[in-house]
């Protein structure tokens, strides 16, 4: 039954987008409103019968209906029924349908909120977000259809995947990054709406465009940091980035989004860049689809790789076509996309911000040519070749030094242009900034040159943004005799995407910071040990008092207890576990951590007797880690700072002196009812 | 229509599309050995499972690949706790049971196991016809460039690895490679019938 | 005596890592830890060690080194890395081994020669291109009329 309810929506669907596609095409060239209600009535309805569909998956796998394909597959009567609900996205065909399923959310809130704006943008972006629906809808019906009828029936099945059964966080990163992935599909979609209805050559869409690329980056930011998360503590090694094909896919178009959300700002404030930002626009949506291949293709081994079929090709076609269609419509528009270059100096903000593009742009590709390297080696070579965590830190790093020093230097110079004067008084003074956290890493035992660089560099930065910040609250509280924090807060909200952009940078430098530390300082030991026997990493003595085993509804546990023990007394345990699940062959690791501000410490158990006469663990120590979910969690802050709307009577109370960055252009791209939530 | 920039992209992106085609042909997870036509790995390893006669060892003999010099040799690694290690079980024991007489030694190697599982394991699998080496630490293992088990290794007369076979071995392949190295080792006039 | 039931039941729950399919992250736990090596007080010997190691794939893993990986292989690979540097052979030499028994795939960095130089050159080729871009543009622009500009 539910099978029967979930695929006749699908099937619907595809009829409903098909014929939603041709209603657009129609009110893009007629631009009646009838042809345009059409269009709007089709993305409706697709979100509807794709929830429908949705829906009844999470009912199948909640009442274990294992006549479902999919349920057969990762449903099991011994999972608990938080991670039931979750396993629709812990396989392929569960993932594509949880992905439709917000691609058609995001394409009903785009429509709704912008369903009152004149002119074919809306129509037609809307048809391109039934176009890449479309794509996603056939999969759902062909080679990732969940809704295959099994039988016999099955009286029970294996259960989802262990590894992502084991941690909370497998309910926060999938959902995470799919709003990110799949929320570039509609800044993708303006640029080709805004190109098929001629208004490229208006700077509009952009600010439209900037918003959504704002929400998405959030998303995609959150699901980046709650990934390493996620790694960090499920893997069972101590680390939370290890330059995986399925990481590398999700970093590359946050690394482009990231780009286009400053380009944007260059478009709406001095209309250069226009082409550069359609590409990148392009090139963002594009990563999104090329990293989903990677993954589901099994062409590249990873951790996260799904299971194979025919999906690659599918996948691979439609990249192709976007591809293509893409470069069609921009070469088509290339006298719409042209646009003068204008500064009034090099040394000024928009500098910086070219130097960040190119920078983000050589990251980018750099982790790009680095992913792909293993088939250019074996299509040439004929021999498999690895590239892996050395050599993306090692040829990143000196990026990533660049970027931190240019987030500094971008918010300290004006636009326009910096008198010499101006230049000393800005970019000075952050160098103390620079200096206390470089003096204080050296005192800390930090010794590895590129961490130094990036801490020191930091440093600076985070000076030079928190210096904008003060400047800003010094004039209100100077000139209206605000109090320092109302003068904060009048100050956050009346500039709210300035602000949020100087928060998201203090955000990263956590991140940086925590980075550096824990990957240059970290030391680990690894030892058997039989009960009472100790083990000491770093100055912190963990001392075994037990091994234990129990059998828990889903899985069986073996853990060992280890105490910390501090002058002789115990202060506090760790329990590291290994988790049995019966659908597994191995043992999921489960580390155990205690945190503190200052850092971590990490237990895993590596090994044990079966007769619990000894383990073997592993102890990191590793400083600095919470810093980066920390910064995970401001930079995210920076982002909702930046989206949330802006009431018109702050808007016009910004401080005269730091014009609004096109926030008053955002708030135009902004629907009234949006605005009244 | 600006065609050039239109060319010039899809220049960029047809390489990439057809390198993203190409790769969906080839398996990321089969790795081709470098050992193969190359000086086996030497190796000196104590027997724990006896096999049974005619082929049998005796528990705690050293085995030197030194000594089995003129004979061709095929190494399986295994592990109680592999699965697909139970597929081949049969079909080796049958095949070295076929070929005793000839200058071919079967010889297991237990990998990241303990021996005691290993001799419980054989006993439930209803033994096995050759003996089978202990490979403490794994040294032997990663010396041949074990990825996991089963993988099974066949060393022509010379000491040189012929063949690596990864994944539970068929009768048909095991067959046709020893058939084919004993044939080698015939025409090299390498004695017929050489037991240690 | 009703632990050491379940210890069997977990024991016997787990089975090792098929050939080349399974995605081994987690340790064998069945297994003793008889390649385990409890390091030595030698910190000089672990700091090369774990230099050389991390420049190694894992076989077991997925694109962890043999450094990271709490895999039982990894740390037996540790041991005959820690063994032969011991043994007075240079990490070139240690890595030597490794290609020479799992082939280039073992490199987490490729070697930078031939047709690898590609991956480490091309980043560079785009910074040099684009810094020139750039400077070429800001030069242009700056220079250009102020009118042309399209407020």
């Amino acid at each position: 039954m539910n099978g029967l309810i979930g695929h006749g929506a699908l099937l619907i669907s595809v009829a409903v987008i098909v014929l939603g596609i041709g209603a657009g095409v129609m009110a893009g060239r007629l631009r009646t409103q009838d042809w345009i209600n059409a269009v709007y009535s089709a993305v409706y309805t697709n979100f509807v019968l794709v929830t429908i569909a949705t829906g009844a998956m999470v009912v199948a796998l909640v009442t274990h209906d294992f006549s479902v394909s999919y349920v057969a597959q990762v449903g099991s009567r011994a999972t608990p029924l938080f991670y039931t609900i979750i396993s629709l996205w812990s396989a392929l065909e569960g993932s594509i349908l949880f992905w439709g399923w917000v691609l058609s959310l995001y394409a009903a809130v785009v429509v709704w909120t912008n369903r009152r704006r004149a002119g074919a943008l809306v129509p037609w972006s809307a048809t391109a977000l039934l176009g890449v629906s479309l794509f996603f809808a056939i999969l759902l019906i062909g080679p990732a259809n969940p809704f295959h009828p099994v039988y016999p029936v099955p009286s029970d099945g294996p259960g989802p995947n262990p590894l992502l059964q084991n941690h909370i966080l497998m309910a926060v990163h999938p959902p995470l990054l799919y709003l990110g992935y799949v929320g570039m599909t509609v800044p993708f979609a303006f640029a080709v709406g805004a190109m098929l209805s001629g208004e490229i050559g208006s700077n509009d869409w952009i600010k439209l465009t900037h918003r959504w690329t704002l929400l998405s980056w959030g998303f995609l930011s959150a699901a980046i940091i709650a990934g390493m998360w996620w790694s960090y503590e499920v893997l069972g090694w101590g680390g939370y980035w290890a330059w995986d094909p399925v990481e590398n896919a999700s970093f590359m178009p946050w690394l482009t989004a990231t780009a286009f959300l400053h380009s944007a700002i260059m478009q709406e404030r001095r209309s250069m860049l226009r082409l550069w930002n359609v590409n990148l626009v392009v090139g963002t949506f594009v990563l999104t689809i090329l990293g989903t291949f990677l993954t589901r293709s099994g062409i590249i081994s990873s951790v996260h790789a799904f299971t194979t079929g025919t999906i690659g090709y599918f996948f691979l076609a439609f990249i192709a076509l976007v591809l293509v269609a893409s470069l069609g419509l921009v070469a088509g528009n290339s006298d719409r996309l042209g646009s003068a270059g204008n500064l009034d100096s090099a040394a000024s903000r928009e500098t910086v911000f070219l130097l960040n593009n190119l920078f983000l742009t050589v990251f980018m590709f750099t982790v790009l040519v680095g992913t792909l390297f293993p088939l250019v080696a074996e299509a040439i070579r004929g021999v498999k070749v690895s590239v892996g965590e050395p050599f993306f830190n090692r040829m990143s790093l000196p990026v990533v030094i660049v970027l931190v020093f240019l987030m500094g230097v971008g918010p300290a110079l004006p636009w326009g242009r910096a008198s010499r004067d101006e230049m000393r008084r800005k970019l000075v003074p952050p160098a103390a900034g620079a200096a206390l956290l470089l003096a204080i890493a050296l005192v800390a035992g930090m010794r590895n040159a590129y961490a130094l660089a990036v801490v020191a560099l930091a440093g600076y930065s985070i000076v030079a943004n928190a210096r904008e910040i003060v400047i800003g609250m010094q004039a209100r509280h100077e000139a209206r005799g605000e109090a320092w924090g109302v003068a904060l807060l009048k100050l956050a909200s009346g500039n709210r995407r300035r602000f949020g952009g100087y928060l998201a940078h203090i955000g990263v430098f956590a991140v940086a910071i925590g980075i550096a530390a824990s990957s240059s300082m970290r030391s680990d030991r690894e030892a058997t040990l039989k009960p009472g026997e100790s083990i000491t990493v770093a100055g912190r003595t963990l001392r075994l008092k037990s091994v234990w085993g129990r059998d828990e509804t889903q899985r069986s546990v073996v853990g060992a207890t280890l105490e910390f023990v501090e002058n002789g007394r115990v202060a506090g345990i760790i329990e590291p576990r290994m988790n049995f699940y019966p659908a597994s062959q191995q043992p999921v690791p489960t580390p155990a951590v205690r945190s503190s501000l200052l850092g971590d410490v990490y237990v895993n158990l590596q090994a044990f007797r079966p007769d619990g006469s000894n383990v073997t663990v592993k102890v990191i120590y590793e400083p600095l880690v919470p810093w980066i979910w920390a910064g995970g969690l401001i930079v995210v802050l920076g982002a909702i700072t930046s989206i949330l709307p802006q009431r018109v009577r702050v808007a016009h109370e910004a401080d005269a002196r730091q014009p609004a960055t096109g926030a008053r252009g955002a708030l135009a791209g902004l629907h009234a009812n949006v605005e009244a939530t | 229509m600006n065609w050039r920039r239109a060319s010039l992209g899809v220049a960029a992106a047809l390489p990439v599309i057809a390198l993203l085609a190409w790769g969906m042909t080839r398996d990321p997870k089969d790795i081709p050995s470098p050992l193969p036509g190359k000086s086996a790995p030497s190796f000196a390893l104590s027997v724990f499972a006896p096999g049974q006669q005619p082929l049998a060892r005796t528990v705690g003999d050293t085995v030197r690949l030194a000594d089995l010099r003129g004979q061709v040799v095929v190494l399986n690694f295994w592990a109680s706790w592999c699965l697909s290690c139970r597929d081949e079980h049969v079909t080796l024991s049958a095949v070295a049971r076929q070929y005793a007489g000839k200058p071919i030694q079967f010889l297991g190697v237990l990998y990241n196991d303990e021996p005691v599982s290993g001799t419980a394991w054989i006993k439930e699998m209803g033994g096995q016809s050759y003996a089978s080496l202990n490979d403490p630490g794994a040294r032997t293992a990663i010396d041949y460039g074990l990825y996991g088990v089963p993988e099974t290794f066949f060393l022509d007369v010379h000491g040189r690895v012929a063949y690596k076979q990864t994944g539970p071995a068929s009768a048909q392949v095991l067959a046709r490679v020893a058939d084919s190295l004993l044939a080698v080792a015939e025409k090299d006039g390498a004695p017929t019938n050489r037991n240690r | 005596m009703k632990r050491a039931v379940r210890f069997v039941v977990v024991a016997a729950l787990w089975a090792g890592p098929l050939a080349s399919a399974g995605p081994g992250q987690g340790a064998p736990a069945g297994a003793p830890p008889s390649g385990v090596v409890t390091p030595a007080a030698d910190s000089a010997l672990e700091a090369r060690t774990s230099a050389v190691a991390s420049q190694l794939r894992c076989p077991v893993c997925q694109g962890l080194s043999i450094q990271a990986s709490p895999s039982e292989l990894a740390q037996q690979m540790r041991s005959v890395v820690r063994d032969q540097l011991t043994a007075g052979r240079s990490p070139a030499d240690v890595q030597a081994y490794f290609v020479s028994k799992y082939g280039e795939w073992i490199l987490l960095s490729p070697a930078p020669r031939g047709i690898n130089l590609i991956v480490y050159a091309l980043p560079i080729l785009l910074v040099l291109g684009g810094l020139l871009v750039v400077v070429l543009a800001v030069r242009r622009w700056t220079t250009a009329p102020a009118d042309s500009a399209t407020h």
